[in-house]
């Protein structure tokens, strides 16, 4: 079934907001969704893969590469066309095996030929693209620790099996879960860009826009999508322009000045803080068609690129968004 | 309709719409369940909580490869769409839950019967599964003739249902159309209960239509939309909507009215509202206690860790064979299986080759540790009138404890601050003389005495040790967090701090030691999600035994 349209999604402007900012700079980190159960998450993410714009790679190639120079040895390419395909966005099952994500040996070619050949695994598939976990929370830590490794080094390194192979994984992660059913050690929270809680609308017309739309989805599908792929192509076109602009994006010092104070003021762990703080402030600026990045922008993005950088306070029983929005308040006005 | 003919219908209208995902059957194993899973495909696939993901996902078929030289996948059981029966439901861990929930989510026509079979309130299904189900069938007050009555609407249908053929959304004459204002109201009742999820009035509407395709209509109606309320809702309320004022001789005639002419445009709400609430478990309110307690909550017994040594077997994993690991013979041989003809070419040596690389290491998953940590009020007021009975009951809970050989740590609060008198201990004797020589007298710092339990609960999670903490106080709380003597503020810090506690799902206990049962302390037990229990005049036996029960044993 095709996804759902991401431009159909009602509200959950702040998760849509996020989503669109890493598809305008990948370098921002992902997305981290978090929230009560039905509020969809899930469709969130599957709607986003067929909003990217699709990119330039060699046809067949194992890891997407763009250029033919960078087609790994082992896979073993004759010939090495370019062509256009869609923004690989690579789902990790919860019960994944190590072989699964990270690649193994070939067992069909072991077995038949008694050829040591290498069968890329999920990372290999999600280079230069996005690596979508659903239930982030539920993972299991030993492959939680492969995933901090490679999205670390944006390299996959296997060393088993009497097979040594490295090759790129540059990934987007964009994960999801409900808080209630456990919580994300903080060293993965930390290599998501941005993070947003989102929770089921309250307002009666909001959920019956949700239920009806849903509904056309289901029914009425050829005209549903025809009408939502034209605003989904209208977002598209506004993303590229803006990784265009981005570029040309002016970023006064005096904006540096406030990331910086309002990171301090915050006690965000390392400087990871900032620079996403930044990157996800100028994306925003890029999308909204601005020339220079000013304060509001930082004031806007702040709490979905901070909130899960704050130290955990057992005795402040306000989500860390507030706090995050009241030290906005004191640092920028 | 009863609570037979529910089920029935549910089953069928999940037959001609497996986008309505499944049912939960709560009921214990017995002719009753037997009869109305005799309504399912006979095809269905049967799968338990234990079920690997290889059984699932499908892997390689080694004999087989091995035997025809090329490679033979096994197909997983979610490989094709087709009606499952999960067994045992409410023991799937949450991994399997989250597999099937991710598998009902893709709408590739997979749906699930999810056999309850839990006891206690709080043994059901994982919310996680339960939510992507649109039916919840109790069958507990149920005798068997009432199963196999034959269903409402076309009489004479086949005893077997094709679960899952049945229908397509693009096939035949197209759906029942729905009238926007009904949209309206089907939502408007699903957050008149308290339901937040927007998959709730999504499967009633779906239900709707499945029932008005059953009953050969075109378009839905009234009747339609009561019964689907009724069989998607009822079970998700977290709230019985506010009856309103109604006369009490009008609406029987007006419903008929409604029903005949089938206008569908001007429905009340308050008849659908009502439909539901027919349906509305006379114990809701308790059953969303126990849901809350299951959210994050133990039975009892420690949580899950994983290990090497003992517990349940897990799937095992590559790794060495270090300090008592053990190794998996089968699992190593599989994995060594593929490779014996490149090595036996690389070595020119016969036979059988293993590499430190193929070994597989057993893993098992196995209950922790709990740890009780005792926070006792040691302050004037409770010192002058129940320390010594509060001393007894510990003592008393302290030998359980070390039966069950739970861990043991002791806090005291008195005068302005908390102290910690033991750290966790397995040592009986050592926390009996501690807790003898614990002298009365000063103020009642609740909160810190709190704060410190909390502070050894959250130092035991992190050792992998089940954190417990039972309170012992007469709950009259004097001094705040900050030292002053401040009765208002003491409260309130209090109550900040059992949020804290609460949010961070550490199991609770407050037992009051006062002369009268104290509000507050029945509050800050409310605000722990903790149970509270008064201490029985000069009984430490009968203390032990409701702090027991309490704790689940």
């Amino acid at each position: 079934m095709t996804p759902f349209p991401f431009s159909a999604i009602v509200g959950q402007d702040e998760m849509k907001r996020a989503m669109i900012l890493t598809a305008i700079d990948g370098s921002i980190g992902g997305v981290l969704v978090f929230g009560d159960r039905g509020t969809g998450k899930s469709t969130a993410v599957r709607a986003l893969a067929a909003l990217l714009p699709p990119i330039k790679a060699i046809k067949n190639c194992p890891v997407n590469s763009a250029k033919a120079a960078e087609v790994p040895g082992w896979a073993n390419l004759k010939a090495k066309r370019v062509h256009e395909t869609p923004t690989p966005v690579v789902d990790l099952p919860l019960g994944a095996t190590e072989d699964r994500v990270t690649g193994a040996l070939d067992i069909e070619k072991a077995l038949t030929k008694g050829e040591k050949a290498f069968q890329p695994g999920l990372l290999a598939k999600a280079n230069r693209g996005y690596l979508y976990i659903d239930e982030v929370n539920l993972l299991e830590d030993h492959i939680v620790d492969l995933l901090l490794d490679v999205a670390q080094s944006g390299e996959n390194v296997v060393e088993r099996e009497g097979l040594s192979i490295r090759h790129p994984a540059r990934f987007v992660l964009v994960g999801s879960g409900n808080p209630e059913e456990g919580e994300l050690r903080p060293q993965l929270l930390d290599r998501f860009g941005l993070s947003v809680e989102v929770t089921s609308p309250k307002e009666i017309d909001t959920r019956v826009e949700v239920i009806k739309r849903r509904d056309a989805f289901e029914n009425d599908n050829a005209a549903f999508m025809l009408r939502w792929q034209a605003e989904d192509a209208a977002i598209r076109d506004r993303i590229l322009k803006a990784r265009k602009s981005l570029a040309k994006l002016k970023t006064p010092d005096k904006t540096l000045n406030d990331v910086a104070e309002l990171c301090l003021a915050l006690g965000s762990d390392g400087l990871r803080g900032e620079l996403t703080l930044l990157k996800a402030a100028r994306a925003y600026a890029a999308w909204r068609d601005d020339t220079a990045l000013t304060r509001a922008h930082i004031r806007d993005v702040a709490p979905m690129a901070l909130r899960h950088r704050l130290r955990r306070d057992p005795l402040d029983e306000a989500g860390s968004g507030t706090r995050v929005a009241r030290r906005v308040e004191d640092v920028l006005g | 309709m009863d609570s037979g003919q529910q089920a029935t219908l549910a089953l069928q209208l999940l037959a001609i719409d497996p986008g309505l995902g499944g049912v939960t059957i709560r009921a214990r194993s017995g002719p009753v369940r037997d009869a109305l899973l005799r309504l399912v495909d006979p095809g269905a696939k049967r799968i338990h909580p234990a079920i690997s993901d290889e059984a699932l996902f499908g892997g390689l078929d080694l004999s087989a490869t091995l035997t025809t030289g090329h490679l033979v996948a096994e197909r997983g059981l979610l490989a094709a769409p087709g009606p499952m029966i999960l067994a045992m439901a409410e023991r799937a861990p949450v991994r399997l839950a989250a597999h099937l929930a991710v598998a009902l989510d893709k709408g590739a026509g997979h749906t699930l019967v999810a056999l309850d079979e839990g006891v206690e309130p709080d043994e059901a299904v994982d919310a996680k599964l339960t939510e992507r189900l649109a039916f919840h069938i109790d069958l507990s007050d149920i005798s068997l003739h009432e199963i196999s009555t034959n269903p409402p609407g076309k009489a004479g249908q086949p005893p077997t249902l094709p679960m899952g053929g049945g229908f397509t959304p693009t096939q035949g004459r197209g759906l029942p159309s729905v009238a926007p204002e009904l949209l309206t109201q089907i939502t408007r009742i699903a957050s008149d209960l308290g339901i937040d999820s927007l998959r709730a009035p999504l499967f009633a509407l779906r239900a709707a239509k499945a029932h008005a395709i059953l009953n050969d209509r075109d378009h839905i109606t009234t009747e339609d939309i009561e019964t689907a309320c009724a069989l998607t809702l009822a079970h998700r309320a977290t709230r019985i909507p506010e009856p309103q004022p109604q006369e009490p001789e009008d609406p029987p005639p007006e419903q008929t009215e409604n029903q005949n002419t089938e206008d569908t445009l001007d429905i009340p709400d308050e008849l659908l509202l009502d439909a539901v609430r027919a349906l509305l478990p006379d114990n809701l309110l308790d059953r969303l206690a126990a849901q809350k307690a299951r959210q994050g909550r133990g039975n009892g017994t420690g949580a899950a860790r994983k290990g090497n040594r003992r517990g349940r077997p897990l799937p095992s994993r590559q790794g060495r064979l270090s300090d008592g690991a053990r190794i998996d013979i089968i699992g190593t041989l599989r994995a060594a299986a593929p490779w014996q003809t490149i090595r036996r070419n690389a070595t020119g040596r016969d036979g059988l080759h293993i590499r430190p690389a193929d070994f597989r290491i057993k893993r098992f998953e196995e209950k922790s540790d709990r740890l009780l940590i005792f926070t006792v009020d040691a302050s004037g007021s409770a010192a002058l009138t129940r320390l010594a009975e509060a001393k007894g009951a510990v003592e008393l809970l302290l030998a359980q404890a070390y039966a069950r050989r739970d861990h043991v740590a002791l806090v005291a609060f008195r005068g302005t601050d908390a102290e910690l008198l033991l750290p966790p201990t397995r040592s009986l004797v050592q926390t009996k003389r501690r807790l003898a020589g614990l002298p009365g007298g000063g103020g009642t710092p609740l909160a810190a005495g709190m704060v410190a339990a909390f502070e050894q609960a959250t130092h035991a999670t992190r050792r992998g040790l089940t954190p417990t903490i039972a309170i012992l106080t007469d709950g009259r709380a004097n001094i705040a967090l900050d030292g002053t003597a401040d009765r208002k503020q003491a409260a309130i810090d209090a109550q900040q701090i059992a949020k804290v506690l609460r949010a961070h799902g550490i199991d609770a206990i407050v037992i009051d030691t006062g002369n009268r049962p104290e509000p507050a302390l029945r509050n800050l037990a409310q605000t722990l999600d903790a149970a509270y229990l008064p201490l029985p005049r000069a009984d430490a036996h009968r203390l032990s035994q409701s702090v027991a029960t309490a704790l689940g044993d």
